[in-house]
């Protein structure tokens, strides 16, 4: 009889979708306003279960299955329902076009939000160095195809699960010894040849007269690798030749992940920064209603506030690019003094860090002493059972300060190690060398891993290292795991 | 990037439904979650104190198996990270062994966790896991069911709740036909006209009462209105109370040799032993009291902590544990009251001259004691060049006193069984 509209559906959020497609539009007037220069974006609205899975795979829609990733569900799932985390805003993965998730039960300001913060992530992606060596275009397809490869090796009755867990096991471990910077191009080994003759030429020299005769080293060609090898999955993939067809797809493909994960683990200070950044550039500039603009400001800041006692990498990228900012345009009498005046306009140089800087390049250039001193930047090392401050950003201390913060950015915080000889004491012992930085293996995790390199290379391991000041082996065979000391 | 349309995929609960796409994985985490438990089962046993201990307790497993390994740096590198401003050299920011203070990334690099890598298992499911890897969990479940006719039970009136089983259904007929009665005197006595007013028709749940159902003759629609269903209310259970006798207590006597010859592994071996058996006379029993008796050349009542953890050097007295376990059972356990079950672990490397005294002591245990063993520990190999109590304790003819042999953990589970089966012929 009435039309009371009791079974109407009644709104669960202030918004719907309509509400995202215009915030959307707007926003991206603004990304085109301020000469973001981005891949086609899309955005899937999820649920926190749904996040959680994604988080879990780093945010792949497909991925190959291997239990670390339940693992990794299992605890950020612990973690969220123990209130310890939130799920994120958002994610963004690195792929043409942009994918990004939206949490369905975020407020529309964090929609807002986050929307804009992604065109920041999808331009950093777009634009920056690091990432020109991952095909963007191919992202998704690529790790859809690994995942059908993996599914299929563990349907094929011949290997099956176990086999395949025991390969994926021991790459997994040994992912992140690769290259880290991909945009210097490897060589062939017919070119390190090349390069190793070269070398050994004597050079011209106009004052041979006076100097002592060049010594010249013939140069080692038989040796492999010519140069030192940093890329371990790789290296053993192309050298152990008892490894089935299968084995070594698998080692490509996770090294190929790996490169994939590395541009974002080496810009992460540089990525987020970016992204807040762009994000509260656009919504202060949307002139939001009072209500949207209050909750901005408080989200904002618990996005990029400092954290005490950890590194908040939205807080230290976001100050960094707000000083070089500041710097370009309004630089203090001293600054130019010191400096130099500003060359370009300041966007314009912005841009520019942004396509040719990762993390470690980008502190040590744009993080100034005054920078470090204001955000309490310090120094930290274990003495028996606590964390003790040992430098702080003062006048003495700042400079070690900021060495001791690069060497903990991005990949500088997985030790250097590379194959060095394939054919170690001609018995085809694996040699590798860590290039010590005055920062010790862990060494129940070396034994461990340097197990999993056996295992792969089936033959003897060793790796040179440097513990406690003096000069060791680490060896794994068939008899075990030993530590010698070196001469 | 102005020509191309943002992309918004809407959210769909039925993909939310079927995504979820770590099942898989997560099954697989938890397969090797249960296998690093079975593997390190060992150091579990030898490392908690979980003999005493309530089998819903949990304990806190570190897990070996599963950390996921790579190359990192170790305690010996500090790291950078932000202040609450006013930082000053010296300050204690964080403890090592937990994660430091400077925040991983999470993809690689990181610092070893520690607090994540242990799981929570209850003792319940570790007994289960340990008789798995015993290899013998049906002999194990049998004889616990046997176990149960020591408790005696009683009926004791009836409840409105209960399991299926127990439900009377003679009484719970006679109560719907109370029911009805009383209201078919208030429906009459008000003069209402029909049965309208009466308890809301509610027809028996098929599976609520099942075989009741068939006491409803379905008379068609016309005698709907006069059908009278069971109610919630009618249903009577009987209930039924356990009785536990008043000599249901027993104490264990767990003793040890504690001498300089007993080292880990045959601790081991001898804890697993111990934790067996308090397990067993745990479930037969209601209220179990254990000792725990160290000795060498001297005994001492100590905690179970110190039983296993308690490394004394120098020679051993067999008898002196003997003696003092009847010295514990005479002030506290006498045996008119308590039933006692005595074991004693050692390698056997007894003084030769305590001998006699020892074996005069196991004799007197032996009278005394429900059950009486001894448990001689010799890891694989070590047989030949000790000397040996089997071959002593040989001259105690009581019928429960047994000795087994444990050479290797493979060894426990035959063992406690043949120990057990004595205690049968024994009944």
């Amino acid at each position: 009889m009435s039309d009371l509209s009791l079974d109407a559906p009644i709104k669960v959020s202030a918004y719907d979708l309509e509400d995202l497609i215009e915030w959307d539009r707007r926003i991206r007037e603004k990304v085109d306003e301020f000469g973001l220069d981005c891949f086609p974006q899309e955005f899937e609205i999820c649920d926190h279960n749904q996040m959680l899975g994604y988080m879990a795979y780093n945010g792949m829609p497909s991925h190959y299955p291997h239990w670390s990733y339940g693992k990794a569900y299992e605890k950020l799932k612990t973690l969220y329902d123990h209130g310890v985390t939130g799920v994120p805003y958002e994610m963004v993965i690195n792929s043409s076009p942009a994918i990004a998730y939206l949490m369905r039960d975020n407020t529309l300001l964090l929609q807002i939000l986050t929307i804009a913060h992604v065109y920041g992530h999808n331009d950093f992606n777009k634009n920056n160095f690091t990432f020109k060596s991952t095909r963007a275009e191919l992202t998704v397809e690529t790790f859809k195809a690994h995942a059908l490869r993996v599914r299929r090796y563990v349907e094929d009755p011949s290997i099956g699960m176990e086999k395949v867990e025991r390969v994926l096991d021991a790459a997994h471990s040994l992912q992140f010894q690769c290259r880290r910077n991909l945009a210097i191009r490897k060589l062939s080994p017919e070119e390190q040849i090349e390069r190793a003759v070269e070398n050994a030429q004597p050079r011209s020299d106009p004052f041979q007269k006076i100097h002592a005769r060049q010594q010249r080293v013939e140069p080692d060609l038989r040796k492999v690798p010519t140069e030192p090898d940093e890329d371990v999955l790789l290296f053993i993939r192309d050298h152990n030749p008892y490894l089935a067809d299968w084995e070594k797809d698998l080692l490509t493909m996770v090294d190929e992940e790996a490169k994939f994960f590395i541009a974002m683990m080496e810009t992460k200070i540089m990525n987020e920064g970016w992204a807040t950044y762009w994000h509260k550039k656009i919504l202060e500039s949307l002139n939001l209603e009072q209500g949207l603009h209050l909750e901005f400001i408080v989200r904002h800041n618990q996005v990029a506030r400092p954290i005490p006692g950890q590194l908040n990498p939205y807080h230290l990228g976001l100050r960094i690019w707000e000083d070089v900012y500041r710097r370009w345009s309004e630089p203090t009498a001293e600054e130019i003094k010191r400096d130099g005046a500003p060359t370009k306009p300041a966007r314009e140089k912005l841009f520019e860090i942004r396509e040719v800087e990762r993390d470690a390049s980008f502190l040590r250039r744009y993080l100034t002493e005054d920078l470090l001193r204001d955000m309490d930047i310090f120094q930290y090392e274990a003495r028996g059972e606590d964390y003790v401050v040992s430098k702080v950003a003062d006048d003495e201390g700042w400079r070690e300060v900021k060495e001791t913060l690069i060497k903990n950015v991005g990949t500088s915080s997985i030790p250097v190690i590379k194959v060095e000889d394939a054919d170690f004491g001609q018995n085809r012992t694996l040699y590798l060398k860590h290039y010590h930085d005055g920062r010790d293996l862990h060494l129940e995790y070396a034994e461990k891993t340097i197990a999993y390199l056996q295992r792969l290379w089936a033959r003897e391991v060793v790796i040179e290292t440097t513990l406690e000041g003096k000069k060791s082996l680490l060896c794994c065979n068939d008899r075990g795991f030993s530590v010698r000391a070196l001469k | 990037m102005a020509t191309s349309e943002t992309i918004f995929r809407e959210y769909r609960p039925s993909d939310a439904e079927r995504s979820d796409r770590s099942a898989g994985d997560r099954l697989r985490h938890r397969q090797k979650v249960r296998e690093s438990i079975r593997e390190n089962i060992a150091d579990i046993i030898a490392e908690e104190s979980i003999i005493g201990k309530d089998r819903d307790r949990v304990i806190k497993v570190p897990l070996r198996g599963i950390k996921e390994y790579r190359f990192v740096y170790g305690d010996n590198s500090g790291g950078a990270s932000q202040g609450d401003g006013d930082s000053r050299p010296g300050q204690v920011v964080g403890k090592t062994g937990k994660e430091g203070p400077g925040k991983g990334d999470d993809m690689a690099g990181d610092r070893p966790g520690v607090d994540y890598y242990e799981t929570d298992v209850t003792l319940e499911e570790l007994i289960e896991i340990m008789f798995e890897d015993l290899e013998l969990p049906n002999l194990e479940r049998r004889a616990l069911r046997e176990i149960q006719s020591d408790y005696s039970t009683k009926r004791k009136g009836y409840r409105h709740v209960g399991i299926r089983v127990r439900l009377d259904k003679r009484r719970t007929a006679k109560q719907r036909v109370m029911r009805k009665l009383a209201r078919d005197r208030r429906v009459n006595g008000n003069g209402a006209a029909d049965g309208d007013l009466a308890e809301p028709a509610e027809p028996p749940a098929e599976d609520d009462a099942p075989g009741l159902s068939a006491l409803q003759p379905d008379a068609g629609a016309g005698l709907r209105k006069r059908r009278f269903p069971f109610h919630h209310d009618d249903l009577r259970y009987k209930h039924i109370e356990v009785d536990t006798r008043e000599e249901s207590n027993a104490a264990v006597m767990c003793i040890m040799d504690t001498s300089g010859s007993m080292d880990t592994m045959k601790k081991y071996l001898a804890r697993s032993f111990f934790f067996l058996l308090y397990q067993f006379i745990a479930t037969r029993y209601r209220n179990v009291e254990i000792v725990f008796i160290a000795h060498h050349t001297e005994a001492s009542e100590v905690t179970e902590e110190e039983f296993f953890h308690k490394g004394e050097s120098g020679g051993t007295f067999i008898s002196s544990g003997y003696v003092k376990a009847l010295e514990i059972i005479h002030q506290r356990y006498h045996p008119s009251l308590w039933n006692v079950y005595a074991f004693h672990c050692s390698d056997g490397d007894n003084f030769d001259s305590d001998n006699p005294t020892a074996l005069k002591a196991g004799e007197e245990l032996a009278e005394i004691c429900n059950l009486f063993g001894y448990g001689e520990i010799k890891p694989l190999g070590s047989r030949y060049y000790e000397s040996s109590m089997l071959n002593v304790f040989r001259r105690i003819q009581a019928p429960n006193f047994h000795t087994v042999l444990i050479e290797r953990k493979e060894d426990i589970w035959p063992s406690f069984k043949a120990f057990l089966a004595k205690d049968r012929i024994k009944e």
